[in-house]
C-alpha cells in the first residue's frame, strides 16, 4: 500500500516537475508580445513607458548600487522634463521631456550581486512589471547573466559596471550594450603610463580574482607590459571574498618579483592592497628597484575603502568627478547638489547609459528593441564626460577616452582620493572587434 | 625556508583569530549546551567597536573655511572634532591614533551587556530545545544583526589602522637568522601576542578562580552542579557574557588587519565551527590546538608550491583536514565521550 502510495507521490511530482520545465521552456515572452499586437516585448500603453533597473541593493556592492540607483533616479527626472544635468550638454537635443510621447517610470531589482538573483529580478521587472529595458549591476558575472536573459526576453540590456572583455566579446549579445570599458582597453590606457613611471624589465606577480573579470583583467595586463620586457613571476589565482590575503601575499616577498598587479574589484581590492601594504611591499627595494604596486581598476567608493593604502599607486578608471569638462561639471553640480556628495563612476555610466536609451528610442520613434539598437549602433556622441564617444555597432561596446589615475598623495577631501594623470585619447584604445571572438548574433523583439 | 616561515607566521595570527571565535564558541557548548550560529556575529560586533569608537572621537562640528572650497566649488565646511577643543590638538591625535586598543575597552562593556541581554533575552529559552532550533534561531540572530550593521554603517568594509609606532614591518628574519625578505606587520604579531593572552587568561581564571571551578564542573556535569545548590542560570550568563566578550575583543583588535564588514562574522563564523569540531565539541583545548592548526596548514596550502602540486588545495584543506580528523577521531582531537552524542 505504502508503495502504491509512494509511487503515485512520485508520478505527482515527476508530472508536477514535467509542467513545470514545460512552462518554464515555453517561449512565454514570445506569445506575450505579440499578444501585445506591438510586435515587440512589452510595448507600452498609455501615457508611461518602464524601466528596469537592475543593481546590488545588498551585498558586497551595496554602496556602488546606491550610487547607481541615484543616478538613475536623477536621470528619469532629467529625461522626464526635457533637461539637466548632462542632457543639457549633450550632443543629441531630441530629448524634450519623455520619450516618443511618454513619461518614464521604473522599478527596482536587487541583483545580491549573484548571478541567479539578478536574473530573477530581471525576469520579475520584465513579466510583472512590464520593464521595456533593463539595466544596471556591478559585477561582470551578473552583466553576462543577464544580458543573456534579455536577449532571450526580447528587451534592451544597458550594462552598469561591467568591466571583463567578454561582455562585448565572446558573450556579446545583439539586445546588449556596454558604455563603460574594459579590460583591453584598461592594459592599452595603463601599460605605456605603467613604463614612463617604472621603466622596463620588471619581473611582475599578479594576485588574480578567480573568476571572468578576474582572467580578463590579468590577461590584457600581461599582454600590454609584455612589450617593456615585464616578465610574469606567477599568476595566482584568489578566491572572490577571500578576506585575509596574507597567505597569498608573503610568497610574493621571497618570489624576485618587483611589481605587484592586483587584479582585485571592491571589497577584495580593499583587502589586497591593505595587506599587501602592511606587509611592507610599498616600500621594499627588489632588483635595485622600488616595488611597485598596481591596481588596473581603480573605483572612487573602494579607493575610499582602503584609505592612505592608495597613495601613489596606478590604476584606471571609467570617469571621475573632478574632470574639468562641461558635461561631467554639469554631472557633478545636478548630482551633488541633490544627494551632498560627488558621483562615483558607476553612477556615471549608469546615468549615461539612460539617458543614451532614452535619446536612441526618441531618435528611433519607437521602443521596438532592434530599432532602438540600431539607432543606438555607430551612434557618435559628445558632452556626456568622455569627450567624444562612439557606439560601436559592430559589438554594442563604447569607445571613448580612457583615464589613468593615481592615489592621491595631498587629498584635500575624503572625496579627493584619486588623481587623474593621463587622458588616454580613444584612438588608442580601440581595437578590432575580432580581436575579442563573439557573435552579436540577431535582435531579438520578444 | 624564509616563505616557510612566513606562512607559519600567517598561520599563526590567523589561527589566534579562529582559536579566539572558536574559544567562545565552545565556551558557550560545554556550559550551556547551546550551538550558537550567532557568534561570528559577536566577533563582527566586536569590529564595529573600533569602528564606532573612531566615529565617536571624530563627533564635529562644521566651520566655514574661509579659504577652501569644496567639490562644488562653494566655501568648504570643514569638520573640527569637539575632541580637539576638549583635550587640545595634540592629545587628540594621539588618542585618535590608539582608538583600535582603546576600543578593547569599549568592546569588553558593549559585548557584556550584548552577551547578558542575548542570553537572558533570548538564549536562555532554547536551553532545552533541539540543536537544530538553536541553531535556526542563532542563525537568524546572526544575518539580523548583520543586515542592521550594514543599514547603519553601509556595505563597504571601513578601513581602521593600527597604531603609528606598530604599523610598519618587522624584520623578522634579523631576530631569527633568517633572510632579508622574511618581514612582517608589526600589528600582526601584536595580534598573536594579544590572542595568546587573552586564550592564558581565560584559561587562567577557569583554572584558578572558584567561579571557572564551578563552570569546569558545570561542563562535567550540569545536572550535579545544580543540586549542589549553586545558582547555575547566573553563572550561564557569565558565562555567555564572557564568550561574546572574547569574540568581540578579538574582533576589535583584528581591524587593522582586515577592515570590517558586515558580513566578516560569516566569514569567520564557518570556520570556527569546522575548528570546534576538529578540536573537539566543549573541549577549550581542543579548541586553541585546532585553531592554530587549521590557520598554520591553511597558510601552507596557499604557497605556490602547494597549489601547483593540488590546485585549489587552499580552499578546501580546512574542511579536508576535518574530514581525516573525524574518520580517525570522532570526537576530534581532545573531544570528550557523551558531547553531543545522546
Amino acid at each position: 500500500m505504502s508503495e502504491h502510495k509512494d509511487l503515485t507521490r512520485r508520478r505527482v511530482i515527476k508530472s508536477g516537475a514535467a509542467a513545470a520545465a514545460a512552462a518554464g521552456a515555453t517561449p512565454y515572452f514570445f506569445t506575450r508580445a505579440f499578444a501585445d499586437g506591438h510586435g515587440y516585448m512589452n510595448a507600452p500603453k498609455g501615457d508611461t513607458v518602464t524601466f528596469g533597473f537592475n543593481v546590488p541593493q545588498t551585498g558586497a556592492y551595496a554602496d556602488e548600487g546606491a550610487d547607481e540607483l541615484r543616478a538613475y533616479e536623477m536621470a528619469v527626472e532629467h529625461i522626464n522634463a526635457g533637461g539637466g544635468g548632462m542632457l543639457d550638454t549633450f550632443s543629441s537635443k531630441e530629448l524634450k521631456g519623455g520619450i516618443n510621447g511618454k513619461k518614464v517610470k521604473f522599478v527596482t531589482g536587487d541583483t545580491q550581486t549573484k548571478s541567479d538573483a539578478a536574473r530573477a529580478s530581471a525576469k520579475r521587472m520584465i513579466e510583472n512589471d512590464g520593464a521595456i529595458m533593463i539595466t544596471g549591476g556591478s559585477s561582470s558575472g551578473v552583466a553576462i547573466a543577464v544580458q543573456g536573459l534579455c536577449q532571450e526576453a526580447g528587451v534592451i540590456f544597458m550594462s552598469g559596471l561591467t568591466h571583463s572583455n567578454d561582455t562585448t566579446g565572446k558573450d556579446k549579445r545583439a539586445n546588449g550594450f556596454r558604455h563603460f570599458f574594459n579590460t583591453e582597453m584598461t592594459g592599452a590606457a595603463l601599460g605605456p603610463v605603467l613604463q614612463n613611471n617604472y621603466g622596463n624589465d620588471r619581473k611582475v606577480y599578479h594576485l588574480t580574482a578567480d573568476y571572468t573579470w578576474g582572467y580578463s583583467q590579468e590577461g590584457s595586463m600581461i599582454k600590454y607590459t609584455k612589450p617593456y620586457n615585464w616578465e610574469t613571476v606567477a599568476t595566482v589565482k584568489t578566491p572572490v571574498g577571500a578576506g585575509d590575503f596574507s597567505q597569498f601575499i608573503t610568497p610574493i616577498l621571497s618570489s624576485g618579483a618587483d611589481t605587484l598587479v592586483l587584479n582585485h574589484y571592491g571589497k577584495d581590492m580593499v583587502n589586497s592592497l591593505t595587506q599587501a601594504v602592511q606587509f611592507g611591499l610599498a616600500g621594499k627595494q627588489v632588483n635595485g628597484k622600488d616595488f611597485t604596486i598596481v591596481v588596473p581598476l581603480y573605483s572612487r567608493l573602494m579607493a575610499q575603502g582602503a584609505g592612505d593604502n592608495v597613495k601613489g599607486i596606478f590604476g584606471s578608471t571609467n570617469w571621475h568627478w573632478s574632470l574639468q569638462d562641461e558635461g561631467s561639471k554639469a554631472f557633478v553640480k545636478a548630482f551633488g547638489e541633490k544627494y551632498g556628495f560627488p558621483p562615483s563612476q558607476a553612477a556615471h555610466t549608469t546615468y549615461c547609459q539612460a539617458i543614451l536609451y532614452a535619446d536612441a528610442a526618441q531618435r528611433a520613434g519607437t521602443f521596438k528593441p532592434s530599432e532602438v539598437g540600431k539607432a543606438l549602433e555607430d551612434f557618435e556622441f559628445d558632452g556626456l564626460g568622455n569627450g567624444k564617444v562612439l557606439y560601436r555597432g559592430s559589438d554594442h561596446q563604447c569607445f571613448k577616452d580612457v583615464l589613468v589615475v593615481k592615489g592621491k598623495e595631498n587629498p584635500t577631501s575624503k572625496f579627493d582620493v584619486l588623481e587623474v594623470v593621463e587622458v588616454t585619447p580613444r584612438a588608442k584604445v580601440e581595437y578590432p572587434v575580432e580581436l575579442l571572438g563573439g557573435e552579436l548574433g540577431p535582435y531579438n523583439n520578444g | 625556508m624564509d616563505a616557510i616561515f612566513l606562512q607559519f607566521l600567517n598561520g599563526l595570527d590567523k589561527g589566534g583569530a579562529y582559536a579566539l571565535i572558536a574559544l567562545g564558541l565552545t565556551l558557550v557548548f560545554g556550559t550551556l549546551g547551546v550551538v550558537n550560529f550567532a557568534h561570528g556575529a559577536l566577533f563582527m560586533m566586536g569590529a564595529f567597536c573600533a569602528v564606532t569608537l573612531q566615529r565617536l572621537l571624530n563627533i564635529s562640528y562644521e566651520r566655514v573655511s574661509e579659504t577652501e572650497t569644496d567639490f562644488l566649488g562653494k566655501p568648504l565646511k570643514e569638520q573640527v572634532p569637539y575632541l580637539q577643543d576638549i583635550v587640545g590638538t595634540d592629545t587628540a591625535a594621539w588618542i585618535g591614533d590608539y582608538s583600535v586598543p582603546l576600543s578593547i575597552f569599549l568592546a569588553i562593556i558593549v559585548m557584556g551587556i550584548v552577551g547578558v541581554i542575548m542570553e537572558r533575552g533570548l538564549i536562555k529559552h532554547f536551553y532545552k530545545r533541539p540543536h537544530a532550533d538553536q541553531i535556526l534561531v542563532t542563525f537568524g540572530l546572526a544575518i539580523v544583526v548583520g543586515e542592521l550593521i550594514r543599514h547603519y554603517y553601509g556595505a563597504n568594509p571601513i578601513p581602521q589602522s593600527a597604531p603609528n609606532s606598530v604599523s610598519g614591518s618587522a624584520n623578522v628574519g634579523e631576530w631569527f637568522g633568517l633572510g632579508p625578505n622574511v618581514i612582517y606587520p608589526w600589528w600582526r604579531l601584536v595580534y598573536f601576542a594579544f590572542s595568546a593572552t587573552v586564550i592564558f587568561g581565560v584559561f587562567a581564571f577557569l583554572q584558578f578562580t572558584t567561579f571557572g571551578m564551578v563552570v569546569r564542573a558545570g561542563m562535567q556535569d550540569r545536572e550535579m552542579v545544580g543540586l549542589l545548590g549553586i545558582n547555575i542560570e547566573r553563572k550561564f550568563t557569565i558565562v555567555f557574557a564572557l564568550a561574546a566578550i572574547v569574540a568581540g575583543v578579538a574582533g576589535a583588535m583584528y581591524t587593522p588587519i582586515l577592515p570590517p564588514d558586515y558580513n566578516m562574522g560569516m566569514d569567520f563564523l564557518v570556520l570556527s565551527f569546522v575548528v570546534v569540531v576538529v578540536g573537539g565539541m566543549g573541549s577549550l583545548g581542543g579548541a586553541v590546538l585546532a585553531g592554530f592548526l587549521l590557520g598554520i596548514l591553511q597558510s601552507f596550502a596557499s604557497m605556490q608550491a602547494v597549489q601547483n602540486l593540488i590546485p585549489g588545495i587552499s580552499q578546501i584543506i580546512v574542511y579536508l583536514i576535518a574530514v581525516i580528523v573525524l574518520l580517525t577521531l570522532p570526537r576530534g582531537l581532545l573531544g570528550r565521550k557523551g558531547v553531543m552524542e545522546d
